[in-house]
Formats: C-alpha cells, sequence, structure tokens
C-alpha cells in the first residue's frame, strides 16, 4: 500500500509542475523516480525515455506507466497514470471555465514568461545527464574519465545529419540503434 | 467556418469522444506537440465541432496548465464538446494506449534487459536520443531568447545554474521563477504607465 500512496504522489507532483509539456517533465520524472525514491536507475531512465519516444503517447504517461508497473505491477501503472493526470485534469478545467469567463489572461502571460526559460534551463539540465551517459557512461561533467570514440562519432554525425535534414525523431533514434546492433553483431568494437 | 452543434445522444458522444481521442493517442508517437495538429484536423475540419480561432485559444488556455500538452488539450477539447464528463472521455481515450503499451513493456524490458543485443541496440538508440532532445533544448533555447531581451537569458543561467550545480529542488525553482515572471509583468505595466 505504502509504495501505491508514493507513487501516486510522485507522479502527481510530476503532473503539478511539468509546464511546457513534452520534455518539461523529464527533469522532474528524473528527480522522482531516480534520485528521490530510486525506482529506476539512470540506465533504466534513459531506456525509459528510449521507448517513450518510440511509442504512442506523452513521455511523462509513459514513464508513470512504466515505472508503476516496474515497481507495483499494473496497480502500480494505474495509480501512477491517475496521479500524473489528475493535476492537469483539475487545473485544465478550471482555466477553461475562467478562460469562457473572461477569455484573457494576463497574470498567467506574466508566469509563462518567467517559466519559459527556466523550464527550457531544467531540460537543458536532464538532457546533460542523458548526453553524458550516452557518450562517457557517467552522470556529471566532472566524472569524465573514458570515453567511446564510436558514441561520440555517430554523436556528431546524427547531430549534422539531423541539423540539416529535419527528420522524424523515430528515424534518427531507431537508426543509431540498428547501426549500432549491427557494428557490434559484425565485430567492430565499440 | 460554421461549427456544428454534435447532433446525437449524450451517450453517443462520449463515445465519439472517447473513440477519437484513443485512436488519435495510438498513433501518435514521440507525444508532445504532434497531438496538437491531429486534434486539430479532427474537431475544426473533420466534425468542425470547434471554429478555428476558438480551437487556438484552446491550445493556448491548454499550454499554460502543467501537464502534458496531448493530456491538457484532449481535457479541454471534451470539456468544450461535451462538458466535464466529455472531459473525462477524452481524458480516458488518450492515457489508455500508452498505459497498456508501457506496462506490457515493462514486462518484456525486465525479460530481455540483459541481453547483449539488446543492450547494444539501447546503447545505440541512447545515443540517438541524445541527438534529440539535445536538438530540441537548442530550439527552445532559441524559441526563448528570440526577443533578445536579458531578462529570460537571466531567468535560464540562474535556473541551470540552481538545479544542475545547486541541486536545488526543482518545484521551488519552478515556483520562484513564475513568480518572478509574475512580478516582472506588473513592474513593465508600471513603467508604462508613467
Amino acid at each position: 500500500m505504502g509504495v501505491l500512496l508514493q507513487l501516486f504522489w510522485s507522479f502527481v507532483q510530476v503532473g503539478l509542475f511539468s509546464f511546457g509539456g513534452g520534455y518539461a517533465s523529464l527533469p522532474l520524472i528524473q528527480e522522482q523516480v531516480v534520485m528521490k525514491n530510486g525506482w529506476l536507475t539512470a540506465q533504466e531512465f534513459t531506456d525509459v525515455i528510449t521507448m517513450s519516444q518510440m511509442t504512442p503517447g506523452p513521455i511523462a504517461l509513459n514513464a508513470a506507466s512504466f515505472v508503476g508497473a516496474k515497481t507495483a505491477g499494473i496497480p502500480g501503472s494505474l495509480v501512477a497514470t491517475f496521479g500524473n493526470v489528475l493535476p492537469p485534469l483539475v487545473i485544465v478545467l478550471i482555466l477553461a471555465w475562467i478562460y469562457y469567463r473572461y477569455r484573457s489572461l494576463k497574470v498567467m502571460k506574466g508566469i509563462l514568461y518567467g517559466l519559459k526559460p527556466a523550464i527550457v534551463a531544467l531540460i537543458a539540465s536532464a538532457a546533460l545527464s542523458i548526453l553524458l551517459l550516452a557518450l562517457f557512461n557517467v552522470q556529471r561533467l566532472g566524472e569524465i574519465s573514458d570515453y567511446s570514440l564510436y558514441a561520440i562519432i555517430l554523436f556528431v554525425i546524427g547531430f549534422v545529419f539531423n541539423f540539416f535534414r529535419k527528420p522524424n525523431p523515430i528515424y534518427i533514434i531507431v537508426g543509431s540503434g540498428v547501426l549500432t546492433l549491427l557494428f557490434f553483431v559484425i565485430g567492430i568494437p565499440i | 467556418m460554421p461549427t456544428k452543434k454534435p447532433d446525437m445522444s449524450k451517450k453517443r458522444l462520449l463515445w465519439t469522444l472517447f473513440k477519437t481521442t484513443l485512436t488519435i493517442s495510438a498513433f501518435t508517437f514521440g507525444g508532445g506537440y504532434v497531438i496538437v495538429p491531429l486534434i486539430r484536423k479532427t474537431f475544426v475540419e473533420k466534425l468542425q465541432w470547434i471554429d478555428e480561432h476558438e480551437m487556438i485559444d484552446l491550445i493556448a488556455v491548454a499550454q499554460s496548465s502543467p501537464g502534458p500538452i496531448a493530456v491538457n488539450s484532449s481535457i479541454i477539447v471534451g470539456y468544450k464538446v461535451g462538458g466535464v464528463i466529455g472531459a473525462f472521455a477524452t481524458l480516458l481515450g488518450t492515457v489508455t494506449p500508452p498505459l497498456i503499451t508501457l506496462t506490457l513493456l515493462s514486462y518484456i524490458y525486465e525479460i530481455v534487459k540483459n541481453n547483449a543485443y539488446v543492450q547494444m541496440t539501447f546503447y545505440g538508440m541512447s545515443i540517438g536520443v541524445a541527438i534529440v532532445i539535445v536538438d530540441a533544448v537548442l530550439t527552445m533555447a532559441k524559441t526563448v531568447l528570440s526577443d533578445k531581451k536579458w531578462f529570460p537569458l537571466v531567468v535560464m543561467i540562474l535556473a541551470f545554474v540552481a538545479t544542475y550545480i545547486l541541486h536545488i529542488n526543482i518545484v521551488l525553482i519552478i515556483l520562484s521563477c513564475a513568480a518572478i515572471g509574475a512580478l516582472s509583468i506588473l513592474f513593465v505595466a508600471k513603467e508604462e504607465a508613467k
């Protein structure tokens, strides 16, 4: 029972504070799931992001379902998902009601003006630890001691390709995975 | 474009809302902003239940609220078309596909995560994820800083230092920046009034 409640409460917080959608929930999920409760390792967290890029639905919901199921089975998955959507449900309904009553939200504009750059910074911080884990197998800048030349080359080539061609992100992710598997199978050191 | 009133029984209306959002959610990969154009296409162009301008406002309201954009957009569209119970129908439609998929995946993941081939593929894909996320961060930073004002830049740097170096609680950072933003608008309004 304790773990269900903890799952619910953790994902309520993720739902309540992830302004800006998409990647905005990443640092919050990371904080709750990896750092505070240790439900996933840093590696597993990256795997969840990978999976959620290839499966339908928003990252936060995917993470909630995955972590919930892994920690406490199907009840866990349901509880975490419900917790994640409860705050948006309440807040969106209130805002919708206000919108139809007043149709202008001045204070909201100010709040968003301060929130947007902060959210980008938070996502940048999460992105940095994902990048470090992928290229150097460490989580913080100061800990870099070893590197994978293969990973760095793949990252640079992929980044340039992505920058100029702007393909669907799924192709970049699946392409990187297939290429790495291929090199591994034919025995090229990675 | 004139909007139609949905002329069907409440039960059928709720079923249509559920079915529509379920389909959209099930076929939207990567989540986030991809779902918004799909919702717009369905409700504005196909069903014609919502007017184009109102749709833009609704999306803006949905983005002002915390939570995934896909979830928020479905809630507000459901509310507009079918009231609070309509919002529940669209919410349920949106959460069902990821709930089922990721619950199943979590069981498979436990079985295959120590397989060398699976590990290598995931390792490669994690590099792909890093590419996609770094690109997303750069694009977002460019958008936020595009008005060339110092305020967003300062907030961004402070927030980064606060989280990455000082490990300050994320919720605290979010609340402080929201408060600073609200105050900044008041301050600007006062300046303009002078």
